[in-house]
């Protein structure tokens, strides 16, 4: 079976949960941006968790599936249609042959994932369904979807119709959003009076925020640390060697704009970094919408574990939920 | 040199072999991320080597995080003791420099450049000290280059050229990043020039292209059918410049899958090539004739 593409919305792609392995090559994990909600949709329609599915950001795609389809919309807040009757998010669907499912305008967060029972059926590459739109690698002809695509659909498995995540396991950002962030990496090279407002000071998500990185607005320019800099940095005091990039950390370029790095991130380059975001709240960071007030809270290594095993017990209590 | 170690959250330990870019750094970087592969540490999911540093993604439900900081520092000393030769391969890659295509991308972007007036190569040559582009170019081609980090995006290679410190050619990278760099292109920042492995933004300073593709998720063109990436760190590159004429025919060698680049096998010394530079890269650039 198959899901005809009526219209693509703005970026949709497929996402599984990534391609690692390959970020020593330039190549970035990717996947689903928010890697909970991909799970869920995922144990809602009774595939693997890390099957493909669709993730669209801020417009819903329009889709025509072509045979009896379960399905299941996770992540932001998007009203479900399917033939313009309203369906609840985080529950199992069943859709009938002809039938098609659409989107109303966005009420909170960022990205969607839909899953289809089956998962979307696009050839691995390097071991990953996901798609790198800027290696024209993976998910559909490595390019997000566009109108008169036919995505194919993998055979399904059993699975209950009806079932839902209950209200309280969605996890969503709080309003300002909180990032706890881990100080490191050139951490030193900000003046102790920058640390301070770094942490002190409301951020905005800028426009320009995509699966590659989150740049972030209206917070004080940080001050450097003086110095010679080192041969072969360049002479901007944000400047460094060029080194890695871990996903999850904050380069300030010019020390104006921090820039969060997220799965599509480039493996590295020559801006300093001032940490890195905990891998328990990077699923947050793609469900914030342009403008969102975002403040970056501060965290030591035994919290960031302690966050980590918060995130794994919800998983846990997702799939207790739904066996 | 001193090496510096930081988390990058919970899932990565950054190494900083030293601040400043140079081949002993590179070295040192380099036998410590092979000493850690074949020390196969428990929980170790990614190993990632730059230029004079290297990051290690861990899994912490694995290993804690101060249990691989320290693993990984008693490798530290185990691999100061090894000796700095690598087996690797001598590649010749044809640039047509100031062509057309990065001549109209840069032109598009001059209000993001240093000296709007002057093209990136007439800058470069300026900041060098260098007579005129002629100069700059002769440089840049002149003696080969040591790709110490494959990245940022896929398979796109930094390189660092092989002379003294001195002769290096060093550039600021634009004021504000370009949204758009010719693929192919063979741009420059700080002391490292890179080729631009596919399309896509970029703040370095571009000076030709190149015909040769180095990267392919299809695997169609014949050297990339084992992989679709090229360059792996330690390739060391020679720049031959080309007219147009010829770039044009090297791209109708691709399409046609007859284009076949000049590879030689080589050991690379770091000692011997200290001694004497200029006689070394001459000897290494003799493997390509």
């Amino acid at each position: 079976m198959t899901i005809k593409v009526l219209h693509p919305g703005l970026s949709t792609t497929v996402q599984d949960l990534g391609r690692p392995g390959y970020f020593h090559l330039g190549i970035p994990v990717g996947g689903a941006m928010d890697r909970l909600a991909l799970r869920a949709a995922n144990m809602l329609v009774g595939n693997d968790e890390g099957a493909a599915c669709l993730e669209a950001v801020f417009i819903g795609p329009q889709l025509e599936f072509t045979a009896p389809a379960r399905i299941a919309v996770t992540g932001a807040e998007m009203p479900i249609k399917i033939d313009g009757v309203e369906q609840p998010g985080w529950t199992a669907l069943e859709v009938k042959a002809g039938q098609v499912l659409s989107f109303d305008y966005l009420k909170s967060g960022a990205r969607i994932i839909i899953a289809v029972a089956g998962g979307i059926d696009v050839p691995l590459a390097l071991g990953s369904r996901s798609t790198y739109p800027i290696g024209a690698l993976g998910g559909f002809k490595g390019r997000a979807i566009a109108a008169g695509d036919e995505l194919p659909v993998g055979a399904a498995a059993s699975g209950k119709a009806g079932a839902s995540v209950p209200e309280a396991l969605r996890r969503k950002p709080a309003h300002p959003a909180e990032l706890r962030v881990l100080p490191g990496l050139y951490w030193h090279r900000i003046l102790p009076e920058s640390q301070q407002s770094f942490f002190a000071d409301q951020w905005k998500v800028a426009p320009e925020a995509d699966r590659m990185g989150y740049r972030f607005r209206g917070g004080q320019a940080l001050k450097f640390v003086e110095r010679e800099q080192p041969f072969g940095a360049g002479s901007d005091p944000s400047n460094i060697v060029d080194s890695c990039y871990p996903y999850g950390s904050i380069q300030v370029p010019g020390g104006k704009e921090p820039i969060i790095l997220h799965r599509d991130a480039v493996s590295g380059g020559g801006y300093f970094m001032v940490g890195t975001v905990i891998s328990a709240d990077m699923d947050l960071i793609g469900q914030l919408q342009p403008n969102m007030p975002t403040r970056f809270v501060e965290i030591d290594m035994d919290g960031a574990l302690a966050a980590r095993a918060d995130r794994k017990a919800l998983l846990q209590k997702i799939r207790a939920v739904l066996a | 040199m001193t090496t510096r170690y930081s988390f990058g959250g919970d899932e990565h330990l950054f190494v900083e072999c030293d601040e400043a870019m140079s081949l002993d750094a590179f070295f040192k970087s380099l036998s410590m991320t092979n000493a850690i592969r074949d020390a196969a540490i428990k929980g170790v999911t990614e190993i990632c080597p730059a230029n004079a540093s290297f990051q290690i993604k861990f899994d912490p439900d694995l290993i804690k995080p101060n249990d691989i900081l320290k693993e990984v520092q008693g490798i530290e000393s185990a691999a100061a003791k090894t000796e700095p030769v690598i087996k690797t391969r001598i590649i010749e890659i044809p640039v047509f420099y100031q062509d057309p295509w990065t001549h109209e991308t840069l032109m598009r972007f001059r209000e993001r450049h240093q000296d709007p007036t002057a093209t990136d190569l007439e800058y470069a040559a300026r900041v060098n000290g260098l007579a005129d582009v002629d100069a700059f170019i002769k440089a840049h081609s002149g003696s080969p280059w040591f790709v110490s980090m494959v990245g940022f995006v896929a398979g796109l290679p930094f390189m660092y050229q092989m002379v003294e410190r001195a002769k290096q050619l060093q550039v600021p990278k634009y004021l504000r990043p370009r949204t758009d760099t010719p693929k192919l292109t063979i741009g420059h920042g700080g002391c490292f020039s890179c080729i631009y492995s596919v399309r896509g933004a970029g703040g370095y300073q571009m000076f030709g292209i190149t015909p040769m593709p180095i990267f392919d998720p299809e695997q169609s063109i014949s050297y990339l059918r084992d992989f679709m990436v090229f360059f792996r760190p330690g390739d060391i590159v020679k720049f031959k410049p080309i007219k147009h004429d010829a770039y044009d025919h090297a791209l109708g060698e691709v399409a046609s899958g007859r284009f076949a680049p000049v590879i030689r096998d080589v050991t690379f010394d770091f000692r011997d090539f200290q001694k004497d530079m200029t006689g070394y890269n001459a000897k290494l650039q003799g493997a390509l004739a």
